[in-house]
């Protein structure tokens, strides 16, 4: 556990980029610092690895204070990637990933396979290997970053607003990527970000700070999004926060309907058996199961559905995996109101009605079960 | 009279290419001036470049030091140090030196200096040690724009070399000195044009030695 | 020959001050000139993008040919005279502006040309409104390197004849044994030239009210500045 006790860091012009900050990083969990620019969010990462020294307080890693080992031991036992993933443009991608490694000592063969092995598992193809850092994308930039900062399997990770520099579509891909490898690797991880969005969605714990460096917050994200200590948190967190809470919530406990669904070769016996007086419309799918649209029942035809005629069945959810968010999601931009479940194959289950998904939340708030993190 | 004709003329007279003021002589006197005044510039430059650029400090000094150095005349300095200390090599050094210090301590200031800071920062995190940060991620990245100094001050000694024929040492400016006594043109142009080449040369020399220092991943941004 | 520091041989035409008078002309006409000259050739390379590598080129091999050799080739054309001093200053002054001149005016951001033309600038005051002013600091950092090296070199003019203006101090030192008047000339040349330097600041400060006091521009991080190596190219 990284321990960061009665820390402050004052500026010889008298600034307080961190005042008198006191908290208890997780093991094994990745630990968001968040906030509006000048909060002292990366003054407090830099602090962790002796980049910044505190003016007074002390920060301990399992009871151990890390002024008193040699600093830039400290910094070799901790990955650290930052913004612009900072590579050494004169080495190639795989000499950039082994930098760590030869520092600590291991020859040059072994630090490099080590390297090729890492660029796998962040899921870079072993032909860039040779290539140098301008040779390659935005986004497979930071994941040298990264690679490079786990080369020498640190405990700790520090993340300065790693992902912040790429375009959204790649920063999404990259953050459930970080998620992935959490969940194999298991780091302690300090992450960094201005995006509250970001903060919320890879975050164990979140620390909010407000600017002058102090700490608003620290909470896991669905407490944080259902009780916000302060107006401060609450603005941060944005007008959609009910919403956003809603990701903490499994889809798991909806009940599906099943009976409105038809496969496109139905017969009219079929057709007819599904119709009912609750549901005006039904989904067809293919003969695989894949939704196709929706339909009123008396528009179709047995044996042969005119495909091109069918309502667009919106954003189908994957049922146990997804959250009541994406349920809710699905719901709303379908134009019957009805949301598609699907399973991981993509088949449909069953379909839930936005009236079925609004009883769904009011369960989930009234028994409070919000602490497991739910993807989506 | 015409340039070209006198070059031709220098280059096919027989008596140029032996003895004591034959052209492989004269080259190589002058050659080993440049190198002796090259190497002695870049020892005081390059470290105190790359110190002051890595720290950052020092920048105002430093420009300073450089336009006093600009602003010393070659010439005047050579006549003078004649005076107070004699015939030899050291007259003809100092000026020499003087001359080529302020390219390679400004250009290597400036190199070090704009070296984009994210890599430093990274490489401090990773926890490596300042010399390590110097000569592992800042030198290979500024190394373009250091030779290209240290390249500047090499042509302009190769250049001003000539200036050591006035107190009676060698050197290609044996050439266009006496010629300009004897008042014969061809001995001078065909001195100037070996200077010419001799910078050319070194030209060439230096971006030889660019393609073999300067990491492809680097020479693509320069 | 005794009295004050500032007595001078009598076969010499000029008195201290009149010698600091033709210092200063013999070396700054040639820069004046020079820029000149430089700014149409510079605004072609800037226009024909494969004109500048081949200038460069000349005026690599022009700045390599020894100021001396340049002089003694010259007296055939132009005699032992002031002129055949100015020519070659002037050319190494050239040398200078051009590579300065175009990566100021390159270094005029495509944004601000563009919005200068969407305000209805044509090709013309666009030059002369926009990307001269900003290429100012750029110039001026050439000009103090050709200005300084100028009047470096002007002594060297000592050996064709006496036309050194200061520099011919060191040959009245020399003949007369006067180690007192080489401290001058190389004294009195240094100056004149720091002198010069500072007064080319002071012009910068002027003329770019918009650049910060320090000396240099605020840029970003990731783009290193090629011009102080493209100007200490050019240096003599």
């Amino acid at each position: 556990m990284i321990r960061i006790d009665s820390v402050t860091k004052r500026y010889p012009d008298g600034t307080v980029a961190v005042d008198n900050l006191s908290l208890d990083i997780p093991d094994r969990a990745i630990t968001v610092f968040v906030g509006p620019s000048g909060c002292g969010k990366t003054t407090t990462l830099r602090m962790i690895n002796r980049m910044i020294e505190p003016s007074s307080g002390t920060i301990t890693i399992d009871g151990k204070d890390i002024t008193k080992q040699p600093v830039n031991t400290l910094r070799r036992s901790m990955g650290y990637v930052i913004q612009n993933a900072g590579l050494f443009q004169h080495r190639t991608i795989v000499d950039n990933i082994a930098t760590v490694p030869r520092l600590l000592g291991w020859d040059k063969a072994r630090a490099r396979a080590r390297a090729r092995e890492l660029m796998e598992r962040v899921g870079l193809d072993a032909s860039l290997a040779k290539r140098y850092p301008y040779q390659l994308s935005g986004g497979q930039q930071q994941r040298v970053g990264v690679a490079r900062a786990l080369a020498a399997d640190p405990p700790v990770l520090l993340m300065d607003e790693p992902f912040s520099a790429v375009d959204p579509v790649v920063r999404k891909g990259l953050q459930d990527e970080l998620l992935r490898l959490q969940d194999e690797l298991g780091k302690t991880i300090v992450f960094v970000t201005h995006d509250i969005d970001e903060a919320v969605k890879i975050g164990t714990m979140v620390a909010v700070m407000r600017t002058g460096g102090h700490l608003a917050q620290f909470a896991p994200p669905a407490e944080l999004l259902s009780a916000p200590a302060d107006g401060f948190v609450e603005d941060f967190l944005g007008a959609d926060r009910g919403i956003r809470r809603l990701s903490f919530f499994s889809s798991a406990g909806l009940d599906l309907l099943t009976a409105p669904v038809v496969a496109v070769d139905a017969t009219a016996e079929q057709i007819a058996a599904r119709a009912s007086k609750d549901v005006p419309y039904l989904l067809v799918t293919d003969v695989d199961g894949l939704p196709l649209g929706w339909a009123e029942p008396d528009r179709l035809t047995a044996g042969a559905v005119d495909t091109s005629r069918l309502l667009p069945y919106g954003r189908p959810f994957v049922h146990g995996e997804e959250s009541l968010r994406a349920a809710l999601d699905g719901a709303v931009l379908s134009p019957t109101g009805w949301a598609v479940a699907v399973d991981a194959g993509g088949r449909v289950t069953g379909v839930v009605s936005q009236q079925a998904v609004g009883e769904a939340i009011r369960t989930a708030h009234a028994e409070g079960r919000s602490d497991e993190k739910v993807a989506g | 009279m015409n340039v070209l004709h006198l070059v031709n003329a220098f280059f096919s007279d027989g008596a140029h290419w032996h003895g004591y003021d034959g052209i492989p002589t004269r080259l190589r006197e002058h050659i080993q001036y440049t190198l002796i005044a090259l190497a002695i510039a870049a020892a005081i430059g390059l470290p105190i470049g790359l110190l002051t650029g890595h720290t950052g400090r020092g920048g105002n000094a430093l420009a300073l030091v450089a336009t006093a150095g600009r602003a010393l005349p070659s010439f005047g300095l050579l006549v003078l140090m004649f005076t107070l200390l004699g015939l030899g090599l050291t007259p003809v050094m100092i000026p020499l030196v003087v001359l080529a210090v302020p390219p390679i301590l400004v250009t290597t200031y400036e190199a070090v200096r704009s070296v984009d800071p994210s890599p430093v920062d990274a490489a401090r995190g990773m926890g490596m040690s300042e010399s390590r940060v110097l000569f592992q991620v800042e030198l290979p990245v500024a190394l373009p724009l250091i030779l290209s100094g240290l390249r500047s001050a090499a042509i302009q000694i190769v250049s001003t070399a000539t200036i050591a024929a006035y107190v009676s040492l060698g050197g290609l400016g044996r050439y266009i000195v006496d010629g300009l006594y004897q008042l014969n043109y061809e001995k001078v142009v065909g001195g100037a044009t070996l200077v010419a080449v001799l910078a050319l040369l070194t030209l060439g020399f230096f971006g030889l030695v660019a393609r073999l220092t300067v990491s492809p991943g680097v020479r693509r941004g320069n | 020959m005794s009295g004050g520091l500032f007595d001078i041989p009598s076969d010499l035409q000029n008195s201290y001050w009149g010698l600091v008078g033709l210092h200063l002309r013999e070396a700054l006409v040639p820069v004046a000139v020079g820029l000149v000259v430089a700014l149409p050739i510079a605004q072609l390379c800037v226009r024909l993008r494969w004109l500048y590598p081949p200038v460069l080129w000349v005026t690599t091999v022009l700045y390599a040919i020894p100021s001396l050799a340049f002089f003694v080739v010259l007296i055939d054309y132009t005699g032992q005279t002031e002129t055949t001093v100015m020519i070659p200053l002037g050319v190494y002054s050239l040398v200078v502006f051009v590579p300065a001149i175009v990566d100021g005016v390159r270094s005029v951001p495509q944004e601000t040309l563009d919005a200068a033309t969407a305000m209805g600038l044509g090709p013309v005051r666009r030059y002369f409104q926009v990307q001269l002013p900003i290429a100012a600091p750029a110039i001026i950092a050439g000009l103090r390197i050709a200005t300084v090296s100028s009047i470096s070199l002007v002594s060297v003019g000592m050996l064709i004849g006496n036309q050194g203006a200061l520099g011919n101090l060191l040959h009245d030192g020399q003949i007369y044994n006067q180690s007192r008047l080489i401290w001058l000339s190389v004294i009195g040349t240094a100056v004149l030239a720091v002198v010069a330097d500072a007064l080319l600041v002071l012009v910068r400060i002027l003329v770019t009210p918009w650049m910060p006091r320090g000396g240099r521009a605020p840029r970003p991080v990731d783009e290193p500045e090629p011009l102080t190596a493209a100007l200490e190219d050019a240096t003599r």
